[in-house]
């Protein structure tokens, strides 16, 4: 018998339908990975099971839980079954906790809640859970606040919280999106560990395929609030048949058509750089501890020197915090180094002064990583993308730079028409172009991209990475790509650097980088990252030995008929 | 915890030394005799220098900042040139009248609009959130003086349960002085709950739609438990913001209600001595008022880091 089957679950929020005829289930000590793009239902499916339901949220059907229905159920015995027998870890770690609570508070709240315990032996307890997620209470007292815990500690906090009165399912939503990807990699050894020792179901609900062929038994493909299709992750993934599942498994892997041949810098050792950057180093000062101690300053880049050359994509991978931004907008001219020089078409961005200076500006551009925080909401898309045009006042006039706007707009895949529009008016994705046709508007020879598909789902991903593979094609640009994701940057870079607290520690034409890493810290990262192909080889063989050969068909769209 | 209050106390020392020494730099730039005021127009030269010698008038201004500075710490204020009587007296006869008035009405907004606003956010954008958000609409547009000429008719005039105004001193017993206080409490206390419902209300709103609430309903508390145990501390910081400022004005800004009620107050007597050019009594109630406010965004820094972990650490 299962430990929970979803059944028929259809579900309106404000009488919009949001859920379809969802069906699933999972048994004990099975982990279900449901996958989908944003706005799929994948986490309002988790929010129906534990009945969280944003206001205004209708749900009919069946959610069977220990012979009961949880739509039916009352407030008050909702109350008893969360936290106690379902338990939940959420996406954003940096927002979960109370930030005014002690996490010893927090982790303890459950057990006093449900248990009525003592709250000295539930202190205890909680200690041990700590110990358990590998925060040990030597270390990391339970009188700290979350703000001094990093993201990942954040997030063994969270599962602590939501393990704490052993739960019979856990329900993960995203729990591994906001963190680095060996924070993430431990992160999902932690909640693997746990799972398997309690036999707890898991419903794991990501947007990376390879993180649910990594950690699912079983797997469930969401799509506009339905199911289009689940079975065994080894044999599923083996032989997809829906078109929407087949194009996401596609974007996960995708790779940008390459038709100009990578421009390494040991072959083109005499070419004149654009950019040039010798032992920059960038210093933060750090508050006084003592009143007689200055702090020693925290050096965020350390001694780093590369070379940009004309229509070369180099890429920048590491960690948060590890300086890639810093080192961003040290280039962009906008951070001052305190060491080391930085040249820009034969120019320091920082001693040049008026016209001298807005040419390197005109030459570098930048694209981030959020396409909402970087528009002015209120202006037109025409002044977001003139924007930079102001480098160049004086020297062209209006109908010239309304002919460079709609240029730039159709460069990047939009209409000219597009320019009187306002930015709410337009998708993620469709932001992101914008936001590139704004970097294109002064015919730039080097884009800076920090995280610019980051905040994108992976068909989306697909697509803006083959734009900035066109662009380089048709316009000549080079690149500077800061990702922390390394198979994006494989997809489109031609060398790449490894930074690490502030260093370089690596550097290399891509591939060989991350097929043949040197650095100690670079095999760490490959090895963290999640990868597709490997994850779903080592599903299949193990589903083989297993006998678990359950084709996809037969497992599609059964809902509550028996499945082996 | 103890180096950020020991920082914020220096910080407090700091802008009172600024503020006296502004205060004493205006007056002293502003035009008008007090000597020559008190002996009036027909005063004779040397009469009115002798009273500058008896007033300490002749000393240079430095000498007379510092000898100010010295009073203020000794409690020494000076004596008022119009009563005659030491401005320390008439200050701490005024402050017995206002400083329980403003306390009393400060409590009874805390009071008035804490339920008020937990009732409100639970119940957001039914009838009793939109009722209460009309009700504390009129509370702040209705002035305070009409709604104490109102409430003098119903509960003095009509219902004779209070007296409508004059305050009879605390030698009179306790129980009289405070019934004195209550209508002109209420009537300062109405505006301001107002105020402090409306702002705790779309504080506890907000929080109410934070991860972390979602986080504690996920560990099965009642909405109810959430609120209280999660929602409330969260949504006090910009409500202790709004108190601080609350309290600062209740000591200052009551010269209208204390004229309605007629009651021998702070305003009062600020009010009668920048009329009569009493500048010794003017300068002593302007310290203390910037006093108060320095000193009651001192508690209020304080209370801030109590709440709130992540600011103890500036």
């Amino acid at each position: 018998m299962p430990l929970i089957a979803v059944n028929r679950l259809n579900l309106s929020i404000h009488d919009k339908p949001i859920l379809r005829d969802v069906s699933f289930k999972i048994a004990r000590g099975e982990t279900l990975g449901l996958v989908g793009e944003s706005g799929s239902g994948k986490s309002i499916t988790a929010l129906a099971m534990m009945q969280l339901l944003p206001h205004g949220g209708k749900a009919e059907g069946e959610i069977r839980f220990r012979k009961k229905n949880i739509l039916q159920m009352p407030e008050s015995e909702l109350c008893r079954m969360r936290g106690r027998r379902i338990g939940m870890v959420f996406q954003e770690p940096m927002t979960a906790l109370n930030p005014v609570k002690t996490i010893g508070a927090q982790i303890s709240e459950s057990l006093t809640w449900h248990f009525g315990v003592s709250k000295r032996e539930a202190r205890e307890r909680a200690a041990d859970l700590m110990d358990r997620v590998g925060l040990p209470a030597s270390r990391f007292p339970l009188e700290r606040f979350p703000h001094q815990l990093s993201g990942g500690q954040r997030q063994r906090v969270v599962i602590a919280m939501a393990i704490a009165c052993k739960p019979k399912l856990l329900i993960a939503d995203e729990p591994t999106t906001a963190l680095d990807v060996t924070i993430q990699a431990q992160i999902l050894a932690l909640i693997k560990e746990i799972v398997k020792k309690d036999d707890m179901g898991l419903l794991l609900i990501s947007h990376d395929l390879a993180v649910v062929a990594d950690m699912a038994d079983r797997v469930a493909i969401m799509k506009d609030g339905e199911i289009v299709e689940t079975g065994p992750t080894g044999s599923l993934f083996a032989n997809l048949t829906h078109p929407y599942s087949q194009s996401l498994f596609e974007a996960s892997n995708h790779v940008p058509q390459k038709r100009v041949r990578p421009v390494l810098s040991i072959a083109r050792r005499r070419t004149e750089p654009l950019v040039k950057v010798e032992g920059l180093v960038r210093n933060y000062a750090l508050p006084r501890r003592s009143l007689f101690r200055k702090q020693p300053p925290f050096t965020a880049v350390d001694r780093v020197s590369f070379k940009i050359l004309p229509g070369q994509s180099l890429g920048l991978v590491g960690e948060s915090g590890c300086g890639k931004s810093t080192l961003a907008r040290a280039i962009l001219g906008l951070e001052e180094p305190n060491g080391g020089s930085i040249s820009v078409l034969g120019r320091d961005p920082f001693s040049a002064r008026g016209k001298e200076r807005e040419a390197v500006h005109r030459s570098v551009q930048v694209v981030f990583q959020d396409p909402y925080g970087s528009f002015n909401p209120r202006h037109r898309i025409e002044r977001i993308v003139a924007e930079p045009l102001f480098l160049l006042r004086g020297e062209i006039d209006e109908g010239e730079k309304r002919r460079r706007v709609e240029e730039a707009l159709l460069n990047v895949g939009l209409s000219a028409a597009d320019k009187e529009k306002y930015p709410h008016e337009f998708s993620g994705g469709q932001r992101q172009r914008i936001a590139i046709a704004r970097a294109l508007v002064t015919k730039p020879k080097l884009i800076v991209a920090d995280e610019p598909v980051s905040a994108l789902d992976v068909s989306i991903r697909a697509q803006i990475l083959d734009l900035f593979a066109d662009l380089r094609d048709k316009l000549g640009l080079a690149y500077l790509f800061i990702s922390h994701d390394l198979s994006v940057v494989r997809a489109i870079t031609d060398e790449v650097m490894v930074m690490n607290a502030g260093k370089i520690v690596e550097h290399g034409p891509t591939a060989l980088v991350f097929d043949h890493p040197r650095h100690p810290y670079t095999r760490l990262l490959v090895s963290a990252a999640p990868d597709l192909k490997t994850a779903i080889r080592r599903r299949a063989k193990w589903e083989k030995k297993a006998g678990v050969a359950v084709t996809a068909k037969r497992d599609r769209m059964t809902p509550g008929k028996g499945e082996t | 915890m103890l180096a950020y209050v020991l920082k914020r106390a220096l910080s407090l020392i700091a802008t009172l030394v600024v503020a006296t020494a502004v205060v004493f730099i205006v007056l002293e730039v502003l035009p008008g005799d007090p000597a020559a005021l008190m002996l009036g127009v027909e005063a004779r030269e040397d009469t009115i220098a002798a009273l500058h010698r008896q007033l300490g008038l002749d000393q240079p201004a430095p000498m007379r900042y510092a000898a100010w500075l010295a009073g203020l710490v000794t409690g020494d204020l000076g004596t008022s040139y119009t009563y005659s009587v030491p401005v320390s007296e008439l200050v701490s006869e005024r402050l017995a009248v206002t400083l329980p008035l403003a306390l009393m009405a400060l409590a009874l907004s805390v009071v008035i609009a804490f339920p008020v606003a937990v009732i409100a956010a639970r119940n957001r954008g039914r009838a009793p959130d939109t009722s209460i958000m009309a009700l504390t609409q009129l509370g702040i547009a209705v002035p305070n003086f009409w709604f104490a000429i109102l409430l003098v008719y119903v509960f003095a005039v009509a219902l004779r349960l209070v007296p409508s105004g004059g305050f009879p001193g605390w030698s009179e017993g306790v129980g009289a002085a405070f019934q004195a206080l209550t209508l002109p409490a209420v009537a300062l206390a109405l505006p301001q709950a107002s105020i402090l419902a409306r702002v705790l209300r779309s504080a506890l709103v907000d929080t109410l739609h934070e991860d972390y609430i979602r986080t504690a309903r996920a560990k099965g508390l009642t909405r109810h438990a959430a609120l209280w145990r999660h929602a409330v501390r969260n949504a006090l910081i910009p409500v202790l913001t709004i108190l601080g400022l609350q309290f600062s004005f209740l000591i200052a800004g009551t010269i209208i209600i204390e004229n309605v009620f007629y009651l021998p107050g702070i305003g009062r007597l600020v009010f009668q001595a920048i009329t009569q050019r009493d500048l010794i009594v003017v300068k002593s109630v302007v310290v203390l008022l910037v006093a108060t406010v320095v000193i009651v965004t001192f508690f209020v820094d304080i209370a801030y880091a109590a709440v709130d972990p992540r600011l103890r650490r500036r």
